[in-house]
């Protein structure tokens, strides 16, 4: 495991106040989870991938786009470990990393599809504004 | 006895310790070798909650510089409540203590299980030290006491 | 005057190699009272105690100090040694000068010193010991059991086959407990009630064995081999001597709708009942809260039809005292309730169960007549999903943390005994480990799996639907397989963490034993005395201290009732000396002690004083039973006026050891 990783574990880590080595692998998480079938690495996943420090595996995976946050695995979770919150970190990492290849509002129009709520958009156009 | 000079004051310490865990805490200690400063010598007593008060302020009047109380964890007494006195008791000396103008860190209660031998070696340790910094207890000794 | 004897000990090497003992034993022949003292190479060997015995008798000694290893290790052997030789053991002190100086300072000079100074702290203490002579109490020869589960019934077999007298008080109108509900058994597959029920008859038979069911423990006094309890005999309304356990008025009461407990509210009894058809004693209760004679005075069936004219509807609760030398806890367990999890969907869908409604429903006394059939439409299931470790190893305030350690081993017997009884139902188990350390245990489960083709699913179900068509969706993932299943069930088994009876904690305070956060019981010790708890007098049988499948509850209700009659077989048992005890002249009966005494030892008494100026006075004042007393201390803090001192520890004493420390 090389120290970059290990850097990113500790800020994900941090930022989603999880405590990994909580997690049991009972995989009641994927279990629960509505959008497992869209999601590349699942709930159980990314806890255990965390741990191991595979953080830019998950931060290069659609999957932390699929996570509906909907909390169903926060609040099954026998041992508290609160996946989601992990994935939102991954997500904050992702996100923070992109710096200057930020959306361009004038991109937008052409990757718009159907099926993105609403409010996904507008969320989109607050965050990339500036 | 006492030598002035704070780099080579050898405080006198006194440690109560209940006999069902800190005593065998500290039995433990030695059993594994951990090493303490000789200043702190051990009274046994069957539990923390026997240690009156006044005990602790005669050690102070007798000349002590540090007193330390051990005792079982709360929940774990041998004598199922006596170490929930104890704590009563030690926090109501404390603010006498603070009203003698005696430095708190010069008292301390301790939870020493018999299994934390490690924990008793290195309490002593850090309890030695603070004792030392503070220097030699001036305030309540009685110096009638006191043997040359 | 005082007539001291020192004697340290080199401990071989350990010692005399950091402590010069030499030094010491002529440090410390100066010292106030001593009279003679001397070093030796082993103090404790046979040589070494006949030195101090024989200093004793040559020099006429009051009191010994010995410097060497921790009272802890040889305290009982000088005592003994010294009291041999004519000299009271509580007049013995020991300075440790091993375990807290040779073996943990290396300078020579300084553990000298200390070594010194230890010595004479204990030469302090040594000269204001007084003489104690420990008590004896006798031991009433007879045990409680509480709790008649198999743990119970088995302790009290044991201890009455030794000879002693047991009573068990059950709170249920029967013996039996939770074996009784089970169907059968694993790794074996006995018939449970085949092996329960012939024990329980065994019990009600047994003329030591004395049974009170539908009765509770509700006060607990005195000490190991004295206890006085309190047995509160619930009012059944029934009189037990007289009823045959006809069942005749069972038949015919009216109010029938009432959830019956023994088959897990599967079905309904009536409101007078006899649990099921082997209970012991076999005997007719009221409940109370449905008996329409009892709420509302209007029925009286059961009482016209009895013969016996067993039916009394004035009974009242009735309090009877006893005494017993030895008390066993068997209070057992329950299944937690599932309601808390609803992502199971248990409060929504009669055909989500638990484990033991399960039991009911495969046994062929329960409500389907051992036929499994879906609770809700009495259709056969084909397909059923066991859930694992519902509640158990849970971190939240929902569950239990700890491994429940049963369900693996009960969920691979429900899905084997399924497999074998209808080979054509699919059964799932979605387990996260497969815990089955125990004889025969891993091969019971790979049975399970290879013959009975069981398909075990590593894995967590997250959500359980029931559906309009009468299926229930059970949404889990298969952790190896790396994908999310949709499984369409007929039934869903809930393996539910198992935790202490809710009794268990009021009974803890009543015994004053210690337990978990969990509400278990504690030993003594987690490895050397696992059947005795710390207060002395008290065994632990059964679930009542840990998650136990029945063999091992087994094992451990005979081991309790083993230390049980290790004790009553003992005529009187000595207390320690080391008690506290009240100046009375001092005393001025403010009851201080009293309330922090955890052992209810102090009791306050009247008593008449002849004062100075020749009048009589009426004073209140403490008193300790020096039996009941466990030598704490807390009291002697308490005391305002000084009265209360502790023998062994007393206020002089303590003080000394503080001078001598502080010169």
């Amino acid at each position: 495991m090389n120290s970059k990783n290990e850097n990113l574990k500790e800020q994900v880590l941090r930022a989603s106040g999880v405590n990994v080595l909580k997690c049991m692998r009972c995989g009641k998480c994927s279990g629960t989870c509505p959008a497992y079938g869209e999601m590349e690495y699942h709930p159980h996943q990314f806890v255990y991938m965390i741990e191991k420090g595979d953080i830019e595996k998950l931060m290069n995976s659609p999957s932390i786009y699929r996570c509906l946050t909907c909390f169903a695995c926060v609040d099954r979770c026998p041992r508290g470990v609160e996946p989601a919150k992990a994935v939102e970190a991954v997500r904050l990492m992702a996100v923070r990393k992109q710096d200057g290849n930020r959306l361009k509002p004038e991109q937008i129009p052409d990757m718009l599809d159907e099926d993105m709520p609403q409010q996904a958009i507008v969320t989109a156009l607050r965050k990339y504004r500036k | 006895m006492q030598v002035n000079d704070s780099k080579n004051f050898e405080p006198v310490i006194a440690a109560f310790c209940c006999n069902w865990c800190s005593y065998a805490g500290a039995d433990l200690s030695g059993t594994n070798r951990l090493s303490y400063p000789t200043n702190v010598k051990i009274i046994r007593v069957p539990c923390s909650c026997r240690v009156n008060p006044m005990f602790i302020l005669r050690a102070f009047q007798r000349g002590a510089d540090g007193v330390i109380i051990c005792g079982c964890h709360p929940g774990d007494c041998h004598y199922t409540s006596g170490n929930y006195f104890t704590r009563r008791r030690i926090t109501l000396l404390y603010s006498m203590l603070d009203f003698l103008g005696i430095e708190r860190n010069r008292t301390r209660l301790e939870w020493v299980s018999a299994a934390e031998g490690a924990k008793f070696a290195s309490v002593m340790e850090q309890f030695t030290e603070d004792v030392r910094k503070l220097g030699p207890n001036r305030r309540l000794e009685d110096l009638r006491c006191r043997k040359k | 005057m005082n007539r001291i004897g020192v004697f340290v000990c080199h401990c071989g090497t350990n010692i005399a190699s950091t402590v010069d003992v030499k030094a010491v034993a002529e440090a410390l022949s100066h010292e106030r009272g001593v009279v003679i003292s001397q070093d030796y190479q082993y103090m404790c060997s046979e040589s070494g105690q006949n030195l101090v015995k024989n200093a004793i008798k040559e020099h006429n000694l009051t009191g010994v100090v010995i410097c060497s290893c921790s009272p802890r290790m040889h305290e009982n052997t000088f005592r003994k040694a010294c009291s041999e030789a004519g000299l009271n053991p509580y007049l013995v002190e020991i300075a440790n000068i091993r375990e807290q100086c040779s073996w943990i300072h290396k300078d020579i000079t300084t553990a000298t010193e200390k070594a010194v100074i230890l010595g004479r702290t204990a030469i302090a203490k040594v000269t204001l010991n007084t003489p104690l002579t420990s008590m004896e109490s006798p031991v009433v020869k007879r045990a409680l059991v509480i709790g008649g589960g198999i743990a119970g019934i088995q302790s009290a077999l044991d201890i009455a086959e030794a000879g002693f007298e047991v009573d068990i008080v059950e709170k249920e109108p029967t013996i039996g407990g939770k074996m009784a509900q089970i169907d059968k058994t694993f790794p074996t597959l006995d018939c449970a009630a085949c092996i329960l029920t012939p024990k329980m008859v065994e019990a009600s038979q047994n003329e030591n064995i004395n049974i009170y069911s539908f009765s509770e423990v509700s006060d607990v006094k005195g000490f190991v081999g004295n206890f006085t309890v309190k047995i509160k005999r619930k009012a059944r309304y029934v009189d037990e001597t007289k009823c045959t356990g006809c069942g005749l008025c069972t038949e015919k009461c009216p109010m029938k709708k009432v959830p019956n407990e023994f088959n897990a509210g599967l079905d309904n009894r009536t409101a007078i009942y006899i649990p099921f058809a082997q209970a012991v004693p076999k005997i007719a209760t009221i409940d109370p809260n449905y008996c329409m004679m009892l709420k509302n005075g209007k029925c009286g069936v059961c009482s016209k039809v009895c013969t016996a004219g067993a039916v009394d509807y004035k009974q009242k609760d009735e309090f009877i005292e006893k005494k017993y030398g030895a008390i066993v806890v068997a209070t057992g367990y329950n299944p937690i309730s599932p309601e808390k999890f609803d992502e199971y969907a248990y409060s929504q869908c009669p055909d989500v169960v638990t484990s033991l409604e399960l039991e009911r429903l495969m046994n062929a006394a329960g409500p389907n007549g051992g036929t499994l059939l879906r609770p809700s439409d009495k259709k056969h299931p084909e397909k059923i999903v066991f859930i694992q470790c519902v509640g158990s190893r849970c971190d939240d305030d929902r569950g239990k943390p700890y491994c429940s350690k049963i369900c693996c081993m009960y969920t691979a017997k429900h899905a084997m005994l399924i497999r074998e009884k209808y080979p054509d139902t699919e059964v799932y188990v979605f387990y996260i480990d497969v815990r089955t350390p125990g004889k025969n245990f891993d091969e019971f489960y790979r049975r399970a799996v290879e013959q009975y083709n069981v398909h075990y699913i590593k894995g967590m179900v997250g959500k359980v639907t029931p559906k309009a068509n009468g299926k229930i969706e059970v949404q889990g993932s298969d952790m190896l397989a790396d994908e999310q299943l949709r499984i369409d069930a007929d039934l869903v088994v809930l393996a539910m963490a198992i935790e202490p009876d809710k009794s268990a904690r009021p009974l803890a305070t009543m015994l004053t034993t210690q337990m978990d956060t969990n509400d278990f019981f504690t030993e003594a010790h987690p490895k050397l005395r696992p059947v005795e708890s710390a207060t002395a007098g008290i065994f632990l049988s059964g679930v009542c201290q840990g998650p136990k499948d029945i063999p091992e509850t087994v094992a451990q209700a005979s081991a309790a009732a083993a230390k049980a009659i290790g004790l009553l077989c003992k005529n009187s048992i000595t207390c320690n000396p080391c008690v506290a005890h009240s100046d009375e002249l001092m005393c001025n009966g403010c009851s201080a002690c009293e309330k922090v005494c955890p052992y209810g030892a102090i009791t306050y008494e009247n008593k008449e004083f002849r004062m100075p100026d020749r009048t009589v006075a009426v004073r209140r004042v403490a008193s300790v039973n020096p039996a009941v007393c466990q030598g704490c201390g807390a009291c002697t803090v308490a005391c305002p006026s000084g009265a209360m001192d502790l023998n062994g520890f007393s206020n002089s004493q303590i003080m000394a050891e503080v001078d001598a420390i502080c010169k």
